[in-house]
């Protein structure tokens, strides 16, 4: 990462903990390159997270305040925070099992409640700390510790999910797309109202090793060969799109 | 010579993924043939002459080791061709 983004981090706490190839180290330098754009007062920013990888992005990293929550409960502190103080600018980072798995009621429920929040979902598609076990957003057919002979569930749309319960802002990329994301999150952090970001994130360590995907390059080649942009969603089948991740903006169908 | 981006590398930072070796587009980074000390083999900046500031492996450098710093090319009138 650039030096000049080193004076929002507490380096004191450097090397990271996630794993060699991690791609939540991307998002974290993502995240700090959108608000350093912005220019936004970092000190009148909150950031919470579960507990997961994903978690330990904004905390103990960021040189601000920081909220390391309950299993599955930082969209309902997050909440909170804003209710008591809503000058403060709230973002949760937080892992796809935190948010979508044991947090899925909290997530669903303050979009349709339309918290002024930004969710940013760091989705590596499985419980990476906890030893690789399945997790929702897990494509189909691929191995994980709990299932070695391969996913017999459909994966879970987040993005799909939380637009119809009424989001403002919804859309996904991967921790590869550096440039749209920024964009993104931008736009994020300047809409009025429940905001959400799914960032696909590669897990050579837990996710790759067991599918013949052991570093992070690997991983960068399976996801870039299964990118379809929202924008060319009319072009597919729906049979073809079982295994795809839709990246983009995700705006209201006419 | 034109000039040199300033490759950094934060080597107490780096875990070693070797992204940055596979990503750059101008094979500037190498890998080290020995395991170093720290369980990994360093990542060793080969051919810094070669960089295009492209920016690929600050934007994508998971451990967030790598600093750009772009170079200053000033633009001597003289010596641009006359056609441009």
């Amino acid at each position: 990462m650039s030096e000049h983004l080193y004076k929002y981090l507490r380096t004191e706490t450097f090397p990271t903990p996630f794993c060699a190839g991690c791609g939540h180290g991307i998002l974290m330098g993502v995240i700090l390159r959108a608000i350093d754009e912005l220019k936004l007062d970092f000190k009148k920013m909150v950031f919470v997270s579960g507990i997961g990888c994903g978690a330990w992005i904004p905390s103990p990293h960021f040189k601000t305040d920081t909220l390391h929550t309950l299993h599955g409960r930082p969209v309902a502190y997050a909440t909170g925070v804003k209710k008591a103080n809503p000058e403060l600018k709230v973002v949760v980072i937080s892992g796809d099992g935190d948010l979508a798995a044991i947090g899925g009621n909290h997530l669903i429920h303050a979009a349709r409640r339309n918290v002024g929040l930004t969710v940013i979902c760091a989705n590596n598609s499985i419980y990476g700390m906890t030893g690789g076990q399945l997790s929702p957003t897990t494509p189909k057919n691929t191995k994980t510790m709990t299932t070695v002979m391969g996913n017999p569930e459909e994966a879970f749309d987040l993005c799909k999910l939380v637009k119809a319960c009424g989001a403002k802002y919804v859309a996904r990329y991967t921790v590869f797309h550096t440039k749209p994301l920024i964009k993104a999150i931008k736009t994020a952090l300047n809409t009025d109202g429940f905001s959400f970001i799914d960032v696909v994130s590669p897990c050579p360590t837990q996710y790759g090793r067991r599918n013949q995907l052991p570093t992070l390059y690997d991983m960068y080649a399976f996801i870039k060969n299964r990118l379809v942009h929202f924008d060319a969603l009319k072009k597919y089948k729906k049979e073809e799109l079982a295994e795809k991740i839709i990246i983009g903006e995700y705006r209201d169908e006419d | 010579m034109i000039g040199m981006a300033e490759i950094r590398l934060n080597r107490k930072w780096c875990k070693g993924c070797g992204f940055c070796v596979e990503i750059c587009p101008k094979d500037v980074y190498t890998r080290d043939t020995k395991v170093s000390p720290r369980g990994f083999q360093e990542i060793i900046i080969k051919n810094p002459e070669r960089c295009i500031e492209c920016f690929l492996c600050e934007y994508l450098c998971p451990d967030l080791a790598i600093t750009i710093i772009r170079t200053q090319h000033p633009i001597n009138k003289e010596t641009l061709p006359n056609d441009l």
